[in-house]
């Protein structure tokens, strides 16, 4: 019966799409049309094509992991990418001859720059949240599931999502919000999605057969909710045109600047810190064998993180029209934020009491700690920027980035290498993974590469910050900005390196989680075995 | 500028005393009696049901109104 409603849907779309893309007012408007109206006439054909065909009932006694290994899959895919496009802008950075004029404007910084944070925090951190989502919510709850297809659905609408973001950015759409550049369709497409994906998390919660919910599932749940909530609001915009991507913000001035921020840092606080500390409370207990610390602090973790997190977002927008007293509230916030991370740092590491000789053998797990040794730096290190008179130092110089990557490659980098370390096995039923040796190569790539980054970006971020503010005798500036430009050039070839050597870790992973599936040592079927307790 | 002063105003008392005593709320709950048995088992469900989903009967939740007895 559902065949007979999707069918025209797809018709229409594909049709829809066709006049769009000859009506289009932009080039990048029209290459979307264009992509919409393949996917949607390929799904078309490809419905009409086993329409009517018997249905294969859902296997109710196993779990539905069709959808975490694409996510799994595609998680290792986009990490890849994404650093490779880190690497190339960092270079870029250090020698601007890289900004190739047979390439301009599509492959310059200003349109690889969006490309890379998006690649990295949605295609390969989404990715990931979304795998560990699936995962957690249905062993957690002991159920398949819910909601069948929809799953796929996810997961395929999220990676045309990707696409759609990528290629605008390389043909240049953007809506000028930090994070949140895609336009006006797209914004629609992926609200779509996120409710889908919200129906599904929800749905296998709701049929669970555990009496309660376990932490995880809070965090991730928290994620998501709080993820479509920020979506909708920085995004509202109204189109120029149906027939086009440019699209004009609801907000201005100031009010556009906090609800970007507002946004923006809680894409930090929900999507990198909440979603991967599901992620850190299903996977450190798993991989340890141990149960985690203190589940009342577990507890007492979330709701801290709920309640102070959603109010940090105005420490991005000190020394602007924004009026002092909200700077000082949003600065505030994030200090008090640093008890409530540091809480669940502690619970995390206290995880190891009594195995902490698994980390001399066991590689998976010392990139486990480490991500949550890198977890504490970082959330050190932000509430200090966020302090006003830091921030006059820190504000527009490269410590932020460095202090923006020591989180994201350190913290959930390195916790979601472990997540993929840990489920490739489990997923593809081999016995263990294709090379533990390959494993301790890529931690100390990945952690020196860190290392690098975030040691060069301290010193020249520092050394920008001093020298734009420095004034000789009669009160003039000492220097121009070209000076410090100049001055930069060596931390940024180090930078560079310390990126090649994170990205040279995630190929060795790549190597290794494909050997494992390709060549590994089967076991029998667990999914739909007897369990083994 | 009148909704702006209302919800300014709301925000500075009312809001924020429901934020604060609703927080204190949730962690107070935390430490209600009988917690730590709930919490110690709880903790435990990644332990199991790891290959496959409970069955239709369901074991655990038995398991665990016994161990509560």
């Amino acid at each position: 019966m559902l065949d007979y409603v999707k069918l025209p849907i797809l018709g229409l779309i594909a049709v829809l799409s066709a006049i769009a893309a000859n009506y289009g007012l932009d080039f990048a408007y029209k290459v979307h049309a264009i992509l919409i109206m393949l996917v949607a006439g390929g799904l078309f054909l490809w419905e009409l094509r086993r329409t009517g065909e018997p249905k294969v009932p859902a296997p109710e006694g196993e779990y539905m992991d069709g959808p975490v290994k694409a996510a799994a899959i595609a998680t290792v895919f986009w990490g890849c990418t994404g650093f490779l496009v880190g690497v190339f802008i960092a270079f870029q950075l250090a020698f601007p001859v890289l900004n190739f004029e047979w390439a301009q404007p599509y492959l310059n910084f200003g349109r690889l720059r969006p490309l890379h944070t998006s690649a990295v925090i949605f295609a390969f951190g989404g990715n990931g949240l979304i795998a560990a989502s699936f995962y957690i919510s249905q062993r957690t709850s002991a159920v398949r599931m819910w909601g069948g297809n929809l799953a796929w659905f996810v997961f395929w609408g999220y990676q045309l999502f990707i696409v759609l973001a990528a290629t605008g950015y390389v043909l240049g759409v953007t809506q000028g919000q930090e994070y949140a550049e895609p336009e006006w369709y797209v914004d629609i497409w992926l609200t779509i999605v996120w409710l889908a994906f919200l129906a599904v998390y929800l749905g296998t919660l709701l049929n669970r057969k555990e009496p309660h919910i376990y932490v995880a599932n809070w965090f991730l749940l928290s994620f998501i909710i709080t993820v479509a909530m920020l979506h909708v609001v920085n995004n509202l915009s109204i189109p120029v045109s149906i027939y086009g991507s440019r699209s004009v913000q609801v907000f201005s001035g100031v009010q556009n600047a906090m609800i970007q921020w507002w946004y923006g840092h809680n894409a930090v606080g929900f999507f990198l810190t909440a979603g991967f500390l599901g992620m850190m409370y299903y996977f450190v207990p798993k991989q340890a064998n141990r149960p985690v610390y203190s589940y009342k602090l577990s507890i007492i973790h979330f709701w801290a993180l709920i309640f102070l997190y959603i109010w940090a977002g105005p420490h991005h927008l000190h020394y602007t029209a924004l009026p002092d007293w909200a700077g000082t509230l949003g600065m505030v916030f994030s200090i008090v934020l640093w008890m409530p991370s540091w809480g669940g740092m502690i619970n995390g590491l206290m995880t190891l009491q009594g195995a902490w000789d698994k980390l001399r053998t066991d590689p998976i797990l010392r990139m486990m700690v480490t991500s949550l040794a890198f977890y504490g730096m970082s959330t050190f290190e932000g509430p200090m920027m966020s302090i006003r008179a830091v921030n006059s130092l820190s504000h527009y110089t490269d410590w932020t980035i460095g202090h923006v990557h020591s989180g994201a490659l350190g913290w959930n980098g390195m916790i979601t290498f472990g997540m993929l370390y840990y489920l490739f096995p489990k997923l593809w039923n081999r016995k263990a993974l294709y090379s533990i040796r390959a494993v301790s190569w890529h931690f100390w790539l990945a952690t020196i590469g860190i290392v690098l980054y975030a040691s060069s970006m301290w010193v020249t971020g520092i050394m920008e910050g001093l020298m734009w503010r420095e004034v000789d005798a009669q009160g003039f500036l000492v220097n121009s900005f070209a000076d410090t430009v100049e001055a930069k050039l060596p931390m940024y070839v180090v930078r560079g390196l310390g990126g090649t050597m994170f990205l040279a870790g995630a190929l060795v992973m790549a190597w290794n989680l494909w050997m494992t599936v390709r060549s590994g040592e089967a076991v029998a079927d667990t999914n739909s075995a007897v369990p083994a307790e | 500028m009148q909704d702006y002063t209302f919800l300014r105003e709301l925000s500075g008392s009312l809001g924020t005393i429901f934020l604060v005593v609703s927080f204190l709320g949730f962690v107070l709950f935390a430490f209600r009696p009988g917690s730590r048995r709930i919490h110690e088992d709880t903790a435990e469900i990644p332990f199991r049901h790891d290959d496959k989903p409970a069955p239709a009967s369901d074991v655990s939740v038995a398991q665990i109104e016994e161990a509560r007895k």
